[in-house]
Protein backbone atom coordinates (compact mmCIF):
# COMPACT_ATOMS: atom_id res chain seq x y z
CA UNK A 1 0.00 0.00 0.00
CA UNK A 2 1.23 3.42 -0.88
CA UNK A 3 1.28 6.03 1.78
CA UNK A 4 0.92 3.27 4.47
CA UNK A 5 2.28 5.18 7.01
CA UNK A 6 -0.17 8.14 6.61
CA UNK A 7 -3.57 6.03 6.34
CA UNK A 8 -2.91 3.53 8.75
CA UNK A 9 -1.53 6.62 10.97
CA UNK A 10 -4.62 8.40 10.32
CA UNK A 11 -6.84 5.13 11.38
CA UNK A 12 -5.12 4.44 14.69
CA UNK A 13 -5.19 8.11 15.49
CA UNK A 14 -9.08 7.87 15.73
CA UNK A 15 -9.03 4.61 17.68
CA UNK A 16 -6.42 6.23 20.32
CA UNK A 17 -8.70 9.38 20.11
CA UNK A 18 -12.03 7.32 20.59
CA UNK A 19 -10.68 4.78 23.08
CA UNK A 20 -9.34 7.37 25.03
CA UNK A 21 -12.98 9.28 24.64
CA UNK A 22 -15.04 6.04 25.76
CA UNK A 23 -12.38 5.18 28.87
CA UNK A 24 -12.69 8.73 30.17
CA UNK A 25 -16.85 8.32 30.22
CA UNK A 26 -16.88 5.17 31.58
CA UNK A 27 -14.20 5.91 34.29
CA UNK A 28 -16.21 9.22 35.34
CA UNK A 29 -19.08 7.09 35.34
CA UNK A 30 -17.89 4.50 37.69
CA UNK A 31 -16.11 7.47 40.02
CA UNK A 32 -19.74 9.56 40.30
CA UNK A 33 -21.66 6.33 40.26
CA UNK A 34 -19.72 5.48 43.45
CA UNK A 35 -20.81 8.93 44.82
CA UNK A 36 -24.84 8.77 44.01
CA UNK A 37 -27.10 6.49 45.22
CA UNK A 38 -28.84 4.34 42.52
CA UNK A 39 -32.56 5.80 43.46
CA UNK A 40 -31.22 8.95 41.79
CA UNK A 41 -29.88 7.26 38.89
CA UNK A 42 -32.99 7.59 35.87
CA UNK A 43 -31.43 4.53 33.93
CA UNK A 44 -31.40 2.05 36.92
CA UNK B 1 -26.54 -15.92 44.34
CA UNK B 2 -25.57 -15.32 40.86
CA UNK B 3 -27.34 -12.79 38.40
CA UNK B 4 -28.12 -12.76 34.79
CA UNK B 5 -28.26 -9.28 34.63
CA UNK B 6 -25.61 -8.28 33.02
CA UNK B 7 -26.05 -4.42 34.61
CA UNK B 8 -25.45 -5.59 37.90
CA UNK B 9 -22.70 -8.33 37.16
CA UNK B 10 -20.00 -5.26 36.17
CA UNK B 11 -20.18 -3.42 39.93
CA UNK B 12 -21.94 -6.30 42.19
CA UNK B 13 -21.49 -9.73 40.68
CA UNK B 14 -23.56 -11.57 43.69
CA UNK B 15 -26.52 -9.21 42.53
CA UNK B 16 -27.78 -9.05 46.26
CA UNK B 17 -25.92 -5.78 47.99
CA UNK B 18 -28.72 -3.45 47.99
CA UNK B 19 -26.31 -0.94 48.55
CA UNK B 20 -23.97 -1.00 45.39
CA UNK B 21 -23.54 2.46 43.29
CA UNK B 22 -23.66 1.52 40.00
CA UNK B 23 -21.96 3.01 37.24
CA UNK B 24 -23.56 4.36 33.60
CA UNK B 25 -23.50 0.91 32.10
CA UNK B 26 -26.80 -0.49 31.20
CA UNK B 27 -27.91 -3.89 28.75
CA UNK B 28 -28.83 -1.04 26.50
CA UNK B 29 -25.42 0.57 26.55
CA UNK B 30 -23.49 -2.89 25.88
CA UNK B 31 -25.59 -3.56 23.33
CA UNK B 32 -24.78 -0.60 21.64
CA UNK B 33 -20.89 -0.61 22.60
CA UNK B 34 -20.65 -3.90 21.12
CA UNK B 35 -22.49 -3.03 17.86
CA UNK B 36 -19.91 -0.57 17.90
CA UNK B 37 -16.66 -2.30 18.52
CA UNK B 38 -18.18 -4.96 15.57
CA UNK B 39 -18.80 -1.92 12.91
CA UNK B 40 -15.57 -0.58 13.74
CA UNK B 41 -13.93 -3.81 12.97
CA UNK B 42 -15.46 -3.56 9.45
CA UNK B 43 -14.49 -0.25 9.30
CA UNK B 44 -10.86 -1.22 9.43
CA UNK B 45 -11.64 -4.37 7.37
CA UNK B 46 -12.92 -2.42 4.23
CA UNK B 47 -11.42 0.69 4.64
CA UNK B 48 -8.12 -0.65 4.66
CA UNK B 49 -8.50 -3.95 2.90
CA UNK B 50 -11.34 -4.91 0.67
CA UNK B 51 -12.12 -1.21 -0.75
CA UNK B 52 -10.20 -0.72 -3.69
CA UNK B 53 -7.95 2.10 -4.18
CA UNK B 54 -9.65 5.13 -6.03
CA UNK B 55 -8.39 5.86 -9.94
CA UNK B 56 -7.30 9.77 -9.13
CA UNK B 57 -6.87 10.05 -5.28
CA UNK B 58 -5.24 5.94 -5.35
CA UNK B 59 -4.77 4.74 -1.42
CA UNK B 60 -5.68 8.21 -0.22
CA UNK B 61 -9.15 7.28 -0.50
CA UNK B 62 -9.53 4.92 2.61
CA UNK B 63 -8.95 8.06 4.59
CA UNK B 64 -12.24 9.41 3.46
CA UNK B 65 -14.18 6.41 5.29
CA UNK B 66 -13.25 7.83 8.53
CA UNK B 67 -12.76 12.07 6.94
CA UNK B 68 -16.75 11.56 5.89
CA UNK B 69 -18.39 9.83 7.96
CA UNK B 70 -17.14 11.90 11.36
CA UNK B 71 -17.93 15.26 9.90
CA UNK B 72 -21.01 14.19 8.88
CA UNK B 73 -21.76 12.72 12.42
CA UNK B 74 -20.57 16.02 13.61
CA UNK B 75 -23.60 18.37 11.57
CA UNK B 76 -25.80 15.61 13.59
CA UNK B 77 -24.37 16.22 16.91
CA UNK B 78 -24.78 19.63 16.68
CA UNK B 79 -27.91 19.76 15.23
CA UNK B 80 -29.13 17.62 18.14
CA UNK B 81 -27.36 20.16 20.59
CA UNK B 82 -29.51 22.95 18.69
CA UNK B 83 -32.53 20.74 18.97
CA UNK B 84 -32.22 20.01 22.51
CA UNK B 85 -31.21 23.79 23.28
CA UNK B 86 -34.96 24.58 21.60
CA UNK B 87 -36.60 21.67 23.74
CA UNK B 88 -35.00 23.83 26.91
CA UNK B 89 -35.03 27.30 25.99
CA UNK B 90 -38.98 27.25 24.40
CA UNK B 91 -40.28 24.19 26.55
CA UNK B 92 -42.63 25.07 29.13
CA UNK B 93 -41.02 21.99 31.93
CA UNK B 94 -37.42 23.48 31.56
CA UNK B 95 -36.09 20.09 32.06
CA UNK B 96 -32.24 20.25 32.52
CA UNK B 97 -32.15 17.17 30.57
CA UNK B 98 -32.17 18.59 27.41
CA UNK B 99 -29.16 21.06 28.49
CA UNK B 100 -26.96 17.73 29.38
CA UNK B 101 -28.35 16.29 26.09
CA UNK B 102 -26.97 19.54 23.85
CA UNK B 103 -24.06 19.90 26.12
CA UNK B 104 -22.89 15.54 25.54
CA UNK B 105 -23.58 16.30 21.60
CA UNK B 106 -21.92 19.34 21.39
CA UNK B 107 -19.03 17.65 23.04
CA UNK B 108 -19.12 14.54 20.90
CA UNK B 109 -19.32 16.20 17.90
CA UNK B 110 -16.08 19.20 18.85
CA UNK B 111 -14.14 15.67 19.20
CA UNK B 112 -15.52 14.52 15.62
CA UNK B 113 -14.95 17.54 13.99
CA UNK B 114 -11.08 17.24 15.63
CA UNK B 115 -10.84 13.88 14.12
CA UNK B 116 -11.85 15.46 10.91
CA UNK B 117 -9.74 18.37 10.83
CA UNK B 118 -6.61 15.85 11.64
CA UNK B 119 -7.68 12.95 8.89
CA UNK B 120 -8.19 15.65 6.35
CA UNK B 121 -5.16 17.41 6.89
CA UNK B 122 -3.41 14.04 6.23
CA UNK B 123 -5.85 13.36 3.19
CA UNK B 124 -4.51 17.23 1.94
CA UNK B 125 -0.55 15.81 2.21
CA UNK B 126 -1.10 12.93 -0.02
CA UNK B 127 -3.48 14.48 -2.41
CA UNK B 128 -2.66 18.22 -2.53
CA UNK B 129 0.99 17.94 -1.39
CA UNK B 130 0.24 20.21 1.69
CA UNK B 131 -1.16 19.71 5.47
CA UNK B 132 -3.42 22.84 5.15
CA UNK B 133 -4.80 25.82 2.51
CA UNK B 134 -6.44 28.28 4.04
CA UNK B 135 -9.29 27.45 1.54
CA UNK B 136 -13.24 28.27 2.26
CA UNK B 137 -14.00 24.50 3.43
CA UNK B 138 -11.15 23.77 5.48
CA UNK B 139 -11.26 27.84 6.82
CA UNK B 140 -15.17 27.20 7.70
CA UNK B 141 -14.70 23.52 8.93
CA UNK B 142 -12.01 25.45 11.90
CA UNK B 143 -14.14 27.85 12.57
CA UNK B 144 -16.69 25.72 13.18
CA UNK B 145 -14.34 23.68 15.54
CA UNK B 146 -13.52 27.34 17.29
CA UNK B 147 -17.29 28.11 18.02
CA UNK B 148 -18.10 25.06 19.50
CA UNK B 149 -15.46 25.05 21.79
CA UNK B 150 -16.19 28.61 22.43
CA UNK B 151 -20.08 26.85 23.28
CA UNK B 152 -17.86 24.36 25.96
CA UNK B 153 -16.22 27.28 27.15
CA UNK B 154 -19.36 29.01 28.31
CA UNK B 155 -21.05 25.80 29.59
CA UNK B 156 -18.17 25.71 32.13
CA UNK B 157 -18.91 29.35 33.06
CA UNK B 158 -19.82 29.77 36.73
CA UNK B 159 -23.70 30.41 37.56
CA UNK B 160 -26.64 27.57 38.59
CA UNK B 161 -27.49 24.99 36.39
CA UNK B 162 -30.47 27.33 35.09
CA UNK B 163 -28.31 30.08 34.24
CA UNK B 164 -25.75 27.70 32.18
CA UNK B 165 -28.56 26.04 30.11
CA UNK B 166 -30.45 29.51 29.31
CA UNK B 167 -26.93 30.83 27.93
CA UNK B 168 -25.67 27.93 26.48
CA UNK B 169 -29.15 26.99 25.01
CA UNK B 170 -28.99 30.64 23.09
CA UNK B 171 -25.23 29.75 21.50
CA UNK B 172 -26.28 26.08 20.64
CA UNK B 173 -29.26 27.61 18.61
CA UNK B 174 -26.88 30.14 17.07
CA UNK B 175 -23.81 27.77 16.24
CA UNK B 176 -25.45 25.36 14.42
CA UNK B 177 -26.44 27.57 11.32
CA UNK B 178 -22.51 27.32 10.80
CA UNK B 179 -23.49 24.11 9.04
CA UNK B 180 -24.75 25.22 5.81
CA UNK B 181 -21.80 27.93 5.41
CA UNK B 182 -19.42 24.51 5.73
CA UNK B 183 -21.07 21.75 3.77
CA UNK B 184 -22.05 24.92 0.75
CA UNK B 185 -18.73 26.46 1.28
CA UNK B 186 -16.84 24.88 -1.78
CA UNK B 187 -19.94 25.68 -4.02
CA UNK B 188 -20.19 29.99 -2.40
CA UNK B 189 -16.37 30.24 -3.33
CA UNK B 190 -13.41 28.69 -5.58
CA UNK B 191 -12.52 25.94 -3.69
CA UNK B 192 -9.67 23.93 -3.49
CA UNK B 193 -11.71 20.78 -1.69
CA UNK B 194 -14.06 18.20 -3.63
CA UNK B 195 -17.45 19.23 -3.92
CA UNK B 196 -19.92 16.47 -2.10
CA UNK B 197 -19.51 13.00 -3.31
CA UNK B 198 -22.96 11.90 -1.31
CA UNK B 199 -24.59 14.91 -0.50
CA UNK B 200 -25.01 17.33 -3.35
CA UNK B 201 -27.61 19.10 -4.70
CA UNK B 202 -27.96 17.33 -7.36
CA UNK B 203 -29.12 14.09 -6.02
CA UNK B 204 -26.77 12.17 -7.83
CA UNK B 205 -23.60 10.28 -5.47
CA UNK B 206 -20.73 9.84 -7.76
CA UNK B 207 -18.89 7.23 -5.53
CA UNK B 208 -20.01 3.10 -6.05
CA UNK B 209 -19.59 -0.13 -5.20
CA UNK B 210 -17.41 -1.49 -2.52
CA UNK B 211 -16.15 2.16 -1.84
CA UNK B 212 -20.11 3.30 -1.13
CA UNK B 213 -20.13 0.55 1.21
CA UNK B 214 -16.89 1.32 3.30
CA UNK B 215 -17.86 4.90 3.60
CA UNK B 216 -21.83 3.15 4.45
CA UNK B 217 -20.29 1.36 7.27
CA UNK B 218 -17.89 4.27 8.72
CA UNK B 219 -21.55 5.89 9.06
CA UNK B 220 -22.76 3.28 10.94
CA UNK B 221 -19.55 2.74 12.79
CA UNK B 222 -19.40 6.82 14.34
CA UNK B 223 -23.26 6.68 14.23
CA UNK B 224 -23.21 4.04 16.36
CA UNK B 225 -20.18 5.34 18.75
CA UNK B 226 -22.34 8.90 18.81
CA UNK B 227 -24.95 7.24 20.49
CA UNK B 228 -23.06 4.89 22.85
CA UNK B 229 -21.36 8.41 23.97
CA UNK B 230 -23.74 10.63 24.68
CA UNK B 231 -25.61 7.73 26.56
CA UNK B 232 -23.19 7.64 28.69
CA UNK B 233 -21.91 11.20 28.91
CA UNK B 234 -25.60 12.39 29.43
CA UNK B 235 -25.77 10.23 32.62
CA UNK B 236 -21.97 11.36 34.29
CA UNK B 237 -23.53 15.03 33.77
CA UNK B 238 -26.73 14.14 35.22
CA UNK B 239 -24.78 12.61 38.00
CA UNK B 240 -22.22 16.01 38.31
CA UNK B 241 -25.34 18.17 38.39
CA UNK B 242 -26.99 16.04 41.83
CA UNK B 243 -23.42 16.07 43.09
CA UNK B 244 -23.53 20.08 42.40
CA UNK B 245 -26.38 20.32 44.20
CA UNK B 246 -25.88 18.56 46.99
CA UNK B 247 -22.44 20.20 48.01
CA UNK B 248 -24.64 23.29 47.51
CA UNK B 249 -26.79 22.28 50.06
CA UNK B 250 -24.76 21.07 52.14
CA UNK B 251 -22.05 24.36 52.12
CA UNK B 252 -25.77 26.28 53.07
CA UNK B 253 -26.69 24.09 55.96
CA UNK B 254 -23.48 24.44 57.19
CA UNK B 255 -23.51 28.10 56.86
CA UNK B 256 -26.87 28.16 58.39
CA UNK B 257 -25.62 26.19 60.96
CA UNK B 258 -22.79 28.28 61.96
CA UNK B 259 -25.14 31.50 61.43
CA UNK B 260 -27.53 30.31 64.42
CA UNK B 261 -24.66 28.91 66.56
CA UNK B 262 -23.27 32.31 66.07
CA UNK B 263 -26.92 34.07 67.07
CA UNK B 264 -27.10 32.01 70.38
CA UNK B 265 -23.66 32.81 71.05
CA UNK B 266 -24.54 36.32 71.39
CA UNK B 267 -28.04 36.35 72.82
CA UNK B 268 -26.02 34.52 75.72
CA UNK B 269 -23.70 37.51 76.17
CA UNK B 270 -26.78 39.55 75.80
CA UNK B 271 -28.52 38.30 79.11
CA UNK B 272 -25.53 38.28 81.04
Amino acid sequence: MEDAGFIIGGYVLTFVTVTFMAWRVLRAGKRLGKQVPDADKYWV
Amino acid sequence: MTTTDPTLAETDPSGDDPDVRRGTGTRGTRIVGIATIVAMGWLVAFGLGFSPEDRDQRESVRLLYVHVPTIWIAYLAFAVTAVASAMYFFGKKKSLGWDRLAGASAEIGTAFVAVTLVIGAMWGRLTWGVFWQWDARLTTTALLFVTYIGYLAVRRLGGTHEQRARRSAVIGMLAVLEIPLVHWSVRLWRSLHQEATVLGTDGDVSIRGLMLFSLFVGVIAFSLLYVWLVMHRTRVMAMEDLLDERGLDDALAARRSEAAENQAANNEKGTR
